[in-house]
This record gives C-alpha cells, sequence and structure tokens, in this order.
C-alpha cells in the first residue's frame, strides 16, 4: 500500500513535498489530476496517476500546460474538484488560458494550480518568482513553509476555491516539493461525485454564461471585489501566525521555506529574546490588518523569502499606507542587499543578514578549522559535470550530427530546447547546441533562421528536439516553417519516453498516464500530413544515420525532418535487467598512447562506460557502468573494441 | 533511547545513481517511526546524472528542521564515495563531526567534459580524518560483492551507522522499514548485510 492513501488519521509518515500536495489533494475529495511533467513538480501527478484505479480518480498528462489546465477547468466547470500541476515554466505556457479563466467562474468543482518554483535552477534554465503572475491574473495565492503545510494548504484551497468560484494556487519551491518530512496525515473522504454542466442554453438569458470573463470590465470588478473577500478571510488564517517577544528589536516576517531557515538563524545565533517572526502563509492578498498590528511591533523588519522580494514589496505597500504619525519602519531584505534576490535561500543566509542587521559576528567554524577545510576542498574536491548516461541514444545522436555537419563544411549548427538532449550544451553532446530556449524553441528559431537567405544566410540549420517537446509545442513551430517555407532540418530525437522528468508517457508512447493503453500517435504521420519528407534513423547505426543526415542538410524551401529513433536506455534496462552485449576491448589491436587516435574512445566520444589504464596506457571497459550498448565499436580507428559472443 | 543533542545532522553523500536518496529515506523511515520528527533534503550539485548528491538529515524530538543544514554543523557524516565524503566534510563538518567513509572512488568528467584525474585516495583519507573527530573507512564494495551484489554496498554502511551508536535506532527497528522497501524476501538477505555493516565498525 503506498503511504498516501493510509486512511488512518493521525498516523505519521515521512512523506516527500509532492506526495503530500498529493495526499492534500485526496483528503479534500479530488475528482481529476492533470499536469504536464516538469522538475520538481512532477510526483505529484505520478503519485495521484498511481493511485487513480484504486481511489477512482481520472488522472491525465497533458500535451503541454495550457492543455491541462483547460481539462482540470472542464472538470470544475462539470462540479469535479480538480487540480493541475506544473513547473513554473508551464504557467508560462498555460498563463494565456489561466488569464480567461480566472476573472470567470471557475464552477462548484474548485480547481487548484500547484505551480513549482525552481530557485537556483537546479533543474532549470532560468530564475523566475510565479507568486508575480499570481498577482497580476488575481488569483489566491498560498505559500507553504513544510511539507506538513503543503499538505494541509492544498486540502484548504479546494473549499475556497469551490467558495469563491475562482482558481487558487499554491506556491511550492524545490525545497518543499522535493524534501522529505514527517506529515499527520488526515481523513480520506469517500465522496461520490457526479458530473453535470449546469450552463446549458437558457433562452430567456441566451449570451449569460459564467464561464466566460465577459463583460470585461465587469468580470474584472468583480475579480476584485473577489479579491477583497479572500483577503478578509485571510486575516483570519491559522496559516499565518506570530511568535517571539512582545516588543521584539528587530521583527522577521518570512514565508515559504524561509520560515524554517529563520528560526533555525534565530536558534544558532540565540536571538529567540530579541527577535520575533511572523509567518505568513497567505501571500496574495496579504491579510493587511494583520501585518499593520505587526508592524507596530519593531522599528526593524527583515524580510526572509526565496526569490525575488515580493512579500517585500507587499509589505512595503501596507507600511505606505499606515497612519501619518506612525512611526517610520526600516526594511531590510532583498532590496537592502541583506539577502540576495537569486539563487537558492539558506539557512546561512538569513545567519549572515540578521548577523548583520544587529551587529553581531558569527563563526559557523573556528577560523582555523574553516581555512584547512578551505584548502583541502580545492586541493582535492573536483566538480563532476553532467553526461549523458551511459547507453544513452543522444550520444550516438549528437555524434552523428557532429560528424554530419564537419562532413558538410558549411558551417552548420544546431538550434536546441529542453530535455536530457540539452546536455549537448556541454562536452557530453560534443558542445553541439549553440541555442537553448525554451520547449520547442529549436524548430521556431530554426524557422527563423531558415528564412535568412535573402540576407545571404547560407549555413545549414538543425533544429532538436525530444518526442516529447515535439508534442508539446514544437509542432506549431513546425508548421509555421512549413506555411513560410523555411529551410531547415528538425530531428526528432526519439526515445519515446519524457526521460528528464521520471519517465512519463507521452502521446508517443501508447499508455496513459495511468498505465491504459492507447493508440500511439507517430511523429512521422504528422510530419507528413504536412507534406514533409521524413527520415527514421537508428542512432547506434552511426554510419547510416550519418548519410541519412547529410542527405537532408538540403532542401530548399521546406523543413526536413528526421527521426532518430531509439528507447531511453534508462527504460530499456528496467525492463529487460540485462546488457544486450558485453563489450571487450582487445589489448592487442588497441594502440594505446601510440596510436595518434588521442584516446579517441575515452577523451573525445567519452561514454563514461569506457576508462583509461593509465599503467597498460590503454582504454578499458568499466564492467560496473557500461551498458552494452556497443556504439563505441564503430568509433574505434583500429576495430579494437568489440561484442564478446 | 535520546538524543545526544537536539536536532542530530545526518549527511549521506554520494554520487547520483548509487542510490543515496533511497538510502536516505530508509534511515528517515526507520527513525520517524521512534517518534522523531524528521526532515530530508537532497542537495544536488551542478549535474544532474553522475553529480554530487548530499541528502541533508534533520532528526529531533522537538521542532520539524529545514531540509539544509547550515553550514559546519554535520554531526554525522556516511560518504559513498571518498571525494563526495570528503566534499561534504569541508563544508558541513566541525572539529566534533564523526564520519563513514566507502572506499570505492567513482571518476569523473569536469563541466568541459573532460576527464579528471582522481586524486590519490591516500591523501583524501587523511583529509577526512584531519577534518573529523572519528573516522571509519570501510570498503563496503569490496564487502558487498564477497556477499554478492554492488548494492548491498549501500547496506553495509547503514549497518555501519548502526554499529556506531551514533543515532537512536537499532537494527531492530530496521526490519519493517526493509520489510515494506523490499519485501519479505529481500529481507532477510538485507538483515544479514546490515549484521556485515555492523561487525566492520565494531572490529
Amino acid at each position: 500500500m503506498a503511504k498516501i492513501e493510509i486512511d488512518e488519521p493521525g498516523k505519521s509518515e515521512l512523506l516527500l513535498g509532492n506526495e503530500a500536495i498529493a495526499r492534500g489533494s485526496l483528503e479534500a475529495g479530488i475528482g481529476v489530476a492533470t499536469g504536464y511533467p516538469g522538475t520538481p513538480a512532477s510526483e505529484i501527478i505520478d503519485t495521484l496517476a498511481s493511485l487513480s484505479k484504486k481511489l477512482n480518480i481520472y488522472v491525465e498528462w497533458g500535451v503541454n500546460e495550457k492543455v491541462a489546465v483547460e481539462v482540470a477547468a472542464g472538470a470544475s466547470f462539470a462540479g469535479i474538484p480538480s487540480l493541475t500541476a506544473m513547473k513554473y515554466n508551464g504557467l508560462n505556457v498555460a498563463s494565456d488560458a489561466v488569464a480567461l479563466l480566472s476573472p470567470g467562474n471557475i464552477g462548484k468543482g474548485g480547481l487548484v494550480m500547484v505551480v513549482a518554483d525552481d530557485p537556483g535552477g537546479i533543474s532549470s534554465d532560468n530564475e523566475q518568482d510565479t507568486r508575480n503572475i499570481a498577482r497580476m491574473l488575481e488569483i489566491p495565492l498560498l505559500e507553504p513553509s513544510d511539507p506538513q503545510e503543503a499538505k494541509e494548504m492544498t486540502r484548504w484551497l479546494f473549499g475556497l476555491s469551490a467558495e469563491q468560484g475562482c482558481i487558487c494556487m499554491l506556491r511550492t519551491v524545490t525545497r518543499i516539493s522535493h524534501a522529505r518530512g514527517t506529515v499527520k496525515l488526515g481523513a480520506l473522504p469517500r465522496k461520490q461525485h457526479r458530473a453535470y454542466f449546469d450552463e446549458v442554453y437558457n433562452p430567456a438569458m441566451p449570451t449569460l454564461t459564467k464561464y466566460n470573463p465577459n463583460p470585461a470590465s465587469l468580470m474584472h470588478l468583480i475579480s476584485i471585489e473577489r479579491m477583497k473577500t479572500v483577503r478578509e478571510k485571510f486575516e483570519s488564517s491559522p496559516f499565518n501566525w506570530y511568535s517571539g517577544p512582545d516588543k521584539p528589536g528587530l521583527l522577521l516576517i518570512t514565508c515559504g521555506i524561509g520560515w524554517i531557515y529563520s528560526q533555525e538563524a534565530i536558534k544558532l545565533l540565540k536571538l529567540e529574546g530579541r527577535v520575533g517572526i511572523l509567518k505568513l502563509g497567505t501571500i496574495s492578498p496579504l491579510p493587511e490588518k494583520l501585518v499593520k498590528v505587526h508592524l507596530a511591533k519593531a522599528l526593524k523588519i527583515l524580510v526572509v523569502e526565496e526569490m525575488d522580494p515580493f512579500l517585500e514589496r507587499s509589505l512595503m505597500e501596507v507600511a505606505a499606507n499606515l497612519l501619518p504619525d506612525a512611526p517610520r519602519v526600516t526594511f531590510y531584505g532583498k532590496n537592502s542587499g541583506h539577502i540576495d534576490a537569486y539563487g537558492e535561500l539558506k539557512p546561512d543566509k538569513v545567519i549572515k543578514a540578521l548577523a548583520e542587521i544587529l551587529g553581531l559576528t558569527y563563526e559557523a567554524r573556528e577560523a582555523r578549522y574553516a581555512k584547512k577545510a578551505e584548502e583541502l576542498l580545492n586541493a582535492y574536491v573536483f566538480e563532476r559535470g553532467g553526461a549523458f548516461c551511459p547507453g544513452c541514444p543522444h550520444r550516438a545522436s549528437f555524434w552523428v550530427i557532429k560528424n554530419a555537419l564537419r562532413l558538410d563544411g558549411r558551417n552548420g549548427f544546431v538550434t536546441g530546447d529542453i530535455g536530457c538532449y540539452q546536455q549537448a550544451l556541454m562536452g557530453t553532446g560534443f558542445y553541439q547546441l549553440r541555442t537553448c530556449q525554451s520547449m520547442g524553441s529549436a524548430a521556431g528559431v530554426a524557422s527563423g533562421l531558415g528564412k535568412l537567405g535573402q540576407f545571404g544566410f547560407n549555413q545549414p540549420v538543425i533544429a532538436v528536439c525530444g518526442d516529447s517537446t515535439f508534442y508539446h509545442s514544437t509542432i506549431p513551430a513546425l508548421i509555421n516553417g512549413v506555411y513560410n517555407q523555411a529551410n531547415f532540418t528538425l530531428i526528432v530525437l526519439d526515445n519515446n519516453v519524457t526521460a528528464m522528468t521520471g519517465f512519463q508517457p507521452n502521446p508517443g508512447t501508447g499508455i496513459t498516464a495511468t498505465g491504459e493503453q492507447t493508440k500511439p500517435i507517430t511523429i512521422e504521420a504528422i510530419c507528413q500530413s504536412l507534406g514533409l519528407h521524413v527520415e527514421v534513423c537508428d542512432p547506434f547505426d552511426l554510419d547510416n544515420s550519418t548519410k541519412t543526415l547529410l542527405k537532408q542538410m538540403d532542401g530548399g524551401n521546406a523543413p526536413r525532418v528526421v527521426i532518430m529513433r531509439r528507447e531511453c536506455e534508462l527504460v530499456r534496462n528496467r525492463r529487460e535487467k540485462k546488457k544486450p552485449y558485453q563489450i571487450v576491448i582487445d589489448p592487442a589491436k588497441c594502440k594505446g598512447q601510440d596510436c595518434g587516435c588521442n584516446r579517441y574512445c575515452y577523451a573525445v566520444f567519452n561514454c563514461p562506460g569506457l576508462i583509461w589504464d593509465e599503467k597498460a596506457g590503454k582504454a578499458e571497459i568499466d564492467e560496473a557502468i557500461c551498458s552494452g550498448c556497443g556504439v563505441c565499436i564503430d568509433v574505434c580507428p583500429h576495430k579494437a573494441i568489440s561484442r564478446r559472443a | 533511547m535520546t538524543l545526544t543533542k537536539d536536532p542530530i545532522n545526518l549527511l549521506i553523500a554520494g554520487v547520483g545513481g548509487q542510490g543515496n536518496v533511497r538510502m536516505a529515506e530508509i534511515v528517515g523511515s526507520a527513525l520517524l517511526q521512534s517518534d522523531y520528527l524528521v526532515s530530508i533534503g537532497d542537495v544536488l550539485g551542478g549535474a544532474q546524472r553522475g553529480g554530487s548528491v548530499a541528502s541533508h538529515i534533520r532528526i529531533s524530538k522537538e521542532t520539524r528542521y529545514g531540509p539544509y543544514i547550515p553550514e559546519g554543523q554535520a554531526d554525522i557524516i556516511v560518504g559513498m564515495e571518498p571525494v563526495e565524503t570528503l566534499r561534504v566534510v569541508t563544508k558541513y563538518g566541525n572539529p566534533g563531526t564523526m564520519t563513514i567513509t566507502s572506499t570505492r572512488p567513482i571518476s569523473s568528467v569536469d563541466i568541459f567534459g573532460r576527464r579528471v584525474n582522481y586524486p590519490d585516495l591516500d591523501l583524501v583519507f587523511s583529509s577526512i580524518r584531519e577534518m573529523s573527530s572519528k573516522v571509519w573507512i570501510i570498503d563496503a564494495m569490496g564487502e558487498a560483492l564477497k556477499l554478492g551484489k554492488p548494492i548491498y554496498a549501500n547496506m553495509i554502511l547503514i549497518g555501519a551507522l548502526i554499529g556506531t551508536g551514533l543515532l537512536p535506532f537499532n537494527i531492530k527497528s530496521m526490519e519493517p522499514i526493509l520489510i515494506e522497501a523490499f519485501g519479505n524476501e529481500a529481507d532477510t538477505k538485507n538483515m544479514s548485510v546490515l549484521r556485515k555493516g555492523i561487525d566492520l565498525v565494531k572490529q
């Protein structure tokens, strides 16, 4: 039995933040959950999908986040409590839908949107604080401080959403979503949902439906009034509290992960008697009356939050509206430079800020020990760079691309986007990616480059995308290229799974989120329907793939498509649990240092399964790491590598 | 058993793919069974696969702690790879830190895709000793291979952690957790691997 389906109220379990969010939605009696995979949000839908049949809920992976939000909205319109979960980049994709759902009515079901930020870009390519979008779109927003609170807030938001008829949002971050913590479970309701759409055509009022944000100004006014009601509710929310002395020398106001770090910082600095903490969970709209009461407690305010000074700015707005004779408070935080507005928040950053503001000295470690530690770190500890997994089809694909571009000789290059394959920005993919932005932007950028012929542009352009990205947002860019007759080659790196985020299925896999068979939508059928020439090849066949790609490098006024198809090695290995081949190096054939190949297999092809025997001066296979794919056999100029029969 | 201090800060460090996130979850679950408040944060280095991973485990009777151990506040460090052990010792260690480290090195490429020369192992171990109050150096992989499977190396290290007596749990409290994680059949073997780990620190 999975931990999050345990029906024993009061029992404590060690849950991942994302599992706690999934549990919160179950405790609220959820009916439908949707999303698109994205770190650090994926496990919310993964967890619910694994339980869908048992718990009679419907769970799906959307083709992209915009559609996922709309699927959840449809359910809410028909009275079913629904959840949608995504990473912050996903909200950018979905925001067009959300912007028009927000001022309208979401129906009786309720729709909770969980958005995971990734401060520090640990699994992302930019930093972005989604709380700004919640404010812009007038969406009530809560921010949890640990997995327990993430569960409670998720559950509570379903009630608020259904009551107010609006989308409600939970902002989580990597250190909440991917932290594990002790979570006390609540009761699991066994609700029987019945779906019915109640806004059917009414001849008396034919133009009126609440599932539409029109007339715009009137609905905007209603939305503003709704936020006032929500603000009033937030004034007495149990997610906000104060702890500390009645008259603190410094008031620390914090939210999210900042609360737990601030508590620890105060403890380590022994400031319990001097610093008070106002912990806020209801972040937008801010409960102004509550905040005003606490702002009167101290003249120095330190605001601790992760990423933008969002709470800080909101607090400054409140402070600006204090009575004219109120004493002037000084704000410390991101605007004052005491805490970084970029990168992850860490307890050490809060300790440093507190010590600076209060004029304390804090040494994490005695100076001599710290100096020695730094010396040893610099002397012996190396950075571990990223690499494609042993046996990854992408290594072979980028080897093919690199060689085809070199043989072509016209300074061709690759545009890229988001997925495992973006590691080709680094040495493991031979530095082949020269541009990388958002999902689908490889084809979009290539479509633009492919129209520059009239300005003398004649370099071959190759766009690469993964299979999941192809369905998510490459398709419109490809259609754009066809319609506008752009000259580029699209390579779809089809490994039949959304690998980077945890091996979720996609429209090409032939399996739904909940494991049912469905008809795979093939990439070649879509491309052929656009009248495009499509070639399919196996990247492990280096020679044939290179020749195929070279032939597709030119095509005048239409994009060409090459599908490099080979299953993700991790998926294969999980299923087959053995290597396809035993790979061996014949030391008699390997010329080693004297070869002139410059350790080609080891240093250039650079698969982690190949190692160098310094004593013998020859290449060697690391049995524990080699996946047995055999691609390196074709890389060795002396045919020293072979499959053992 | 009571805690020698509150919270106890435990770090499990390794290389992505070795299984330290799972190890942290198993240790955390065992402590949660004894009614401790447990928080775990898995901190990744620059690389996703084959990169450094450190699981920060906070154990308290009093309150929930965050998923990050502040600098210099580690009480116990379990390293699954020598350089990874040294990495976290230099950042989170203090003169009182006690350290268990595995001996098997894992090589790497750097961010430019070039191979990194692995430092002399004896120098790595002497550095770890210099930064810790007590060190157990364990050939977990060698023992695991003797017992039949490389993956037992992780269970050897958990056994070693139990054997040090630094944490309020014992081999008995591990049994239900291992049954839940691996099923009954795997459990018998895992328990004997755990015992081997305990013996190794007691030698």
